[in-house]
């Protein structure tokens, strides 16, 4: 184990705790789900560069080419990534009906009016 | 925007070498980089950037609404449907050597359909969940 | 080289992210989020990935940015300080990240043709993917034909979240009265 052997799996590792990061740190809802984001991209470097061959070439088969990179992480993350915008959508649509429910985006605001609502329903 | 010369012009020339992109890469997509998923987002994007230049009333005038409501139920129909054609010829659930009396001939026409599936699908959701919010901010500007 | 290329491109993503942990402005945040995908695609296209780097720039950089500021258009632009200092978050964060590390020690080398990953079935992908689909992309071969199931249930999920969308930001006719919404919402989570 080296440096340049593992590089990429701690730049991978790196980008993922800092994207667990934003999403528990921060109260803002929108910086949530880019945290998030950042999150999700990081697995698609955990699957796909573990499946590069240095000296290899792109998984088209064709004459004169023998080393190709493995195809089947590729496939994975393509979906991957289109279920991943799918739901990113999903979680803004949520984020501005929280907006027009609660008139703000950070956390702290929306955990306070929800106390302030608790305590007119019980008075 | 809307009266943004260089952008409406620069729009207009480049929104049909998008489309045909996007068709490029969903035919071609056997034989090089492509595909469903990366066509219908292009295709996407490019009504997108439509929306964005000139406006959102234009581009759902040009793709209305209800089809792109089709779209997005079509594809994923038409995905499921492949796989129950290979069942009805006698195979089994997305089987699709029975496709066709040759079993690459009939591999060929299945990756095909079912490409065209997720291509409709995934351009009808981006497109769709642009509309939903674009058309949401626009009503939120008239109730501030 | 390419390992030199690619380690760079790497390093840039993590200064990219870096710098968007710590803006409060969201414009910026969104506008990092897009040179990340980009950088993302470019690793991506390094990595050989030729097909994900497509899907990744068009969507990651384009659809991903364009709906994140259609939202933050309905919602303010600037977030709030935090009221409390970082550091619990942060002890989680490094001890999951020294967990991670310690499971990175035993795994292969990178680009090592003997790992797993290359001796199972991907191999056998490569050598018959042509003489069975006659689809020289292999990539495609596997998407649509030999992993069609998997693609089924992603359409469906792409389907399903398109649907939701539709459901949680349709206007119902009568939508104007906000505060209705309101009590929506604070009775669901009250029973």
């Amino acid at each position: 184990m080296t440096l340049a052997s593992h590089f990429s799996y701690w730049i991978t590792l790196f980008l993922m705790v800092a994207g667990l990061f934003i999403v528990i740190a921060r109260g803002n809802l929108i910086k949530k789900l880019v945290g998030l984001g950042i999150f999700q991209t990081s697995v698609y470097l955990l699957y796909i560069a573990p499946g590069k061959l240095i000296g290899g070439t792109a998984p088209i088969l064709a004459e004169g080419f023998k080393v190709y990179s493995n195809p089947l992480p590729h496939v994975l993350i393509l979906t991957a990534i289109v279920v991943g915008v799918a739901t990113l959508a999903l979680g803004l649509a949520l984020v501005v009906r929280i907006r027009e429910a609660y008139g703000s985006i950070e956390e702290d605001e929306i955990l306070q009016r929800d106390h302030s609502y608790q305590a007119e329903d019980a008075a | 925007m809307r009266h943004d010369l260089v952008l409406r012009i620069v729009a207009k020339l480049l929104i049909p070498f998008i489309l045909l992109f996007a068709l490029y890469v969903q035919f071609h997509g056997d034989f090089g980089p492509g595909g469903g998923f990366q066509a219908g987002v292009i295709a996407a994007a490019a009504v997108i950037f439509y929306a964005l230049i000139y406006g959102l009333d234009t581009a759902r005038r040009v793709v209305p609404d209800r089809l792109v409501e089709t779209m997005l139920a079509a594809g994923v129909l038409l995905y499921a449907g492949v796989g129950f054609a290979g069942l009805a010829l006698g195979g089994n659930f997305l089987d699709y050597f029975v496709l066709a009396a040759d079993p690459v001939a009939g591999q060929h026409r299945g990756i095909f359909w079912v490409e065209v599936g997720v291509a409709v699908t995934v351009s009808g959701v981006m497109l769709k969940i642009f509309y939903m919010f674009a058309a949401r901010g626009r009503g939120a500007d008239g109730e501030d | 080289m390419e390992t030199l290329i690619i380690n760079l491109l790497l390093t840039m993503m993590a200064l990219a992210v870096v710098i968007l942990a710590r803006s409060r402005n969201l414009f910026a945040v969104i506008v990092l989020g897009g040179v990340y995908s980009f950088l993302m695609a470019t690793v991506l296209v390094a990595l050989d990935a030729v097909d994900v780097a497509m899907t990744e720039a068009a969507v990651g950089a384009g659809i991903s940015t364009v709906l994140l500021l259609g939202a933050l258009h309905l919602c303010k632009t600037e977030e709030a300080k935090p009221i409390h200092r970082p550091w619990l978050p942060l002890a989680v964060a490094c001890g999951t990240a020294a967990v991670l590390a310690y499971g990175t020690l035993d795994l292969p080398a990178f680009s090592d043709p003997q790992a797993p990953i290359h001796v199972h079935v991907a191999s056998r992908y490569l050598a018959e993917a042509m003489a069975q689909t006659g689809v020289p992309n292999v990539v495609t071969a596997v998407l649509a034909s030999y992993r069609g199931y998997d693609t089924l249930g992603e359409t469906v999920v792409v389907f399903t979240a398109g649907a939701g969308v539709i459901a949680l930001l349709r206007r119902r006719k009568n939508n104007n009265d906000r505060r209705a919404t309101q009590t929506d919402f604070s009775g669901e989570r009250r029973p």
